[in-house]
């Protein structure tokens, strides 16, 4: 069993930003990452952000990573990071149990930073469970990390941000993009990701899904349909499309396994991507000491992810004994920041799903 | 042979990388340092991974970040071994799984 002061699951944006502030004023951290290299989600990501500037806006997200690990030098605190270490198990008694490369770990931490991030969602149709349909995290993943293509022609389910971003991606990888199909009437991405895709010659289909994917072993051919306004299929609409690939970007959920665990008060919010932990505005959820920040407290971005986490940190980093001026000072500033962040007229959904959910809204 | 390989990118850099030489279902494929198994056997051209142990439907990967476990393989006689997440090495054997494994 080894003690600790903070212990940090997830080095993604959130966890990143949480470590850094808490180091930042005399914390000693450990953070675990299930992965083989620290950055989460950005690591895949190579278009230039949106947001704002404080939260790296026209940075490429692979080089916001970078960023954030490499400011966890020379800290106050000593930032420890083990890779290819997942976190199995949270028990009543406070010990976390973790399967830290290859071998079984015990910890104690007197407070914790759960940053896991989320899961992909899939969707219902008949022979979604043939090889080649794949995730779009999974499609990125092949792409940007491994450098390997998914197919050759894709059918994007998903019109929203990672639908069009991803999308986007596959062109520049040299992979053709059949048609991206959304059941909502109206593209849930930025307009900007759209023009630049249709300029492409890729045609975006709202009211339109898929009811069909078929193929010897993996995916040949997919039937479209489009949809009337209750959501049912318009008799005579079908298309076949030749695709080798059919990728999923129909949303994220929470990946809160491990809040479960821990038996914290969790709420069934839709606008924030599924089951969420309640929190307070310190991001702390009903077990003391246990906070949360990130996509696993909701669905949002990497921006406000980074913000959680740098709350995360200061609230941790002050219940732990270690707090100043300063940091006092920070904390309101980063209220303010998410407050900002989500203040324009496509967040209201978020708002009210935050306010919910507890958080400062 | 490595056909689905992204050798020209307007914003990555691919390097070359070494050739690592595995086994899959016996027979011998060429992967790159850098790649998990799966990885490698997509650019390779293999897609089924295995089948379900009750439906017998051909399954790939789906989420390939180790989430869903839609991508178990036997990997050097140890079953369940999630191939989107686990870096592959040279002389690996690697084979389809098609029913829930038996442990070694
Ligand atoms: C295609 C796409 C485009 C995007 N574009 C933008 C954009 O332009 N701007 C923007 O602001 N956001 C963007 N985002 C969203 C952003 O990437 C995420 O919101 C952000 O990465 C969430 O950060 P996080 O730290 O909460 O989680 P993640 O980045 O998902 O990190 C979670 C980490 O936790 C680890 N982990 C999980 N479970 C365990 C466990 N049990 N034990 C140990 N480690 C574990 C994971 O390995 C991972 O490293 C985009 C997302 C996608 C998919
Ligand atoms: S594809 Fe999901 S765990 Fe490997």
């Amino acid at each position: 069993m080894i003690s600790i002061p903070l212990l940090i699951v997830g080095a993604g944006p959130a966890g990143l930003c949480a470590a850094y502030r808490a180091a930042e004023v005399g914390v000693d951290v450990l953070i675990l990452d299930r992965a083989q290299k620290p950055g989460g989600q950005l690591v895949k990501q190579t278009h230039k952000f949106f947001g704002s500037e404080k939260q790296f806006a026209s940075t490429r997200g692979i080089e916001i990573a970078d960023i954030l690990f490499k400011r966890l030098e020379d800290l106050p605190g000593r930032v420890e990071l083990l890779t290819d270490a997942t976190v199995i198990g949270f028990y009543e008694d406070g010990v976390v149990t973790a399967e830290v490369q290859g071998k079984f770990m015990k910890y104690r931490p007197e407070a914790c930073i759960v940053a896991t991030g989320a899961s992909e969602k899939t969707l219902a149709f008949t022979g979604n469970d043939l090889p080649g349909v794949y995730g779009a995290g999974a499609v990125q993943t092949l792409m940007n990390e491994y450098g390997v293509r998914p197919g050759n022609r894709v059918l994007m389910i998903g019109a929203g941000n990672i639908g069009l971003i991803v999308s986007y991606q596959l062109l520049q990888a040299g992979v053709q993009v059949a048609a991206i199909l959304d059941a909502a009437d109206e593209i849930g991405g930025y307009l900007v990701h759209a023009s630049k895709i249709r300029r492409a010659g890729v045609p975006i289909l709202t009211r339109h899904t898929v009811g069909l994917a078929y193929g010897d072993e993996k995916v040949e051919h997919a039937i479209i349909h489009a949809l009337d306004d209750e959501w049912n299929k318009i008799p005579g609409s079908e298309q076949q499309l030749d695709v080798d690939v059919i990728c999923v970007a129909v949303g994220l959920s929470p990946l809160a396994d491990l809040l479960w665990q821990a038996a914290v008060d969790m709420k069934y919010i839709g606008a924030l991507g599924g089951y969420v932990p309640l929190r307070n505005s310190d991001m702390m959820t009903s077990v003391a000491g246990l906070y949360i920040a990130g996509d696993v407290a909701g669905i949002e971005e990497a921006s406000s992810a980074m913000v959680e986490g740098e709350i995360a940190g200061i609230s941790a980093a002050g219940r732990l004994g270690f707090s100043s001026e300063e940091s006092h000072l920070l904390k309101k500033d980063c209220l303010q920041q998410l407050r900002q962040l989500r203040a324009g007229p496509g967040s209201e959904k978020i708002r009210t799903g935050m306010a919910l959910a507890g958080a400062y809204v | 042979m490595n056909s689905n390989r992204i050798l020209e990118h307007p914003i990555l850099e691919f390097s070359e990388g070494s050739d690592i030489p595995f086994s899959f279902d016996g027979k011998e494929l060429v992967g790159k340092s850098g790649d998990t198994i799966a990885s490698a056997l997509h650019a390779a051209g293999v897609r089924v991974l295995g089948h379900h142990f009750k439906t017998g439907h051909a399954r790939g990967f789906y989420c390939a970040i180790g989430n869903c476990s839609s991508c178990l393989m036997i990997v050097n006689g140890v079953p369940n071994v999630r191939v989107c997440v686990e870096p592959l090495k040279a002389g690996m054997v690697v084979n389809s799984q098609n029913d829930r494994g038996v442990l070694p």
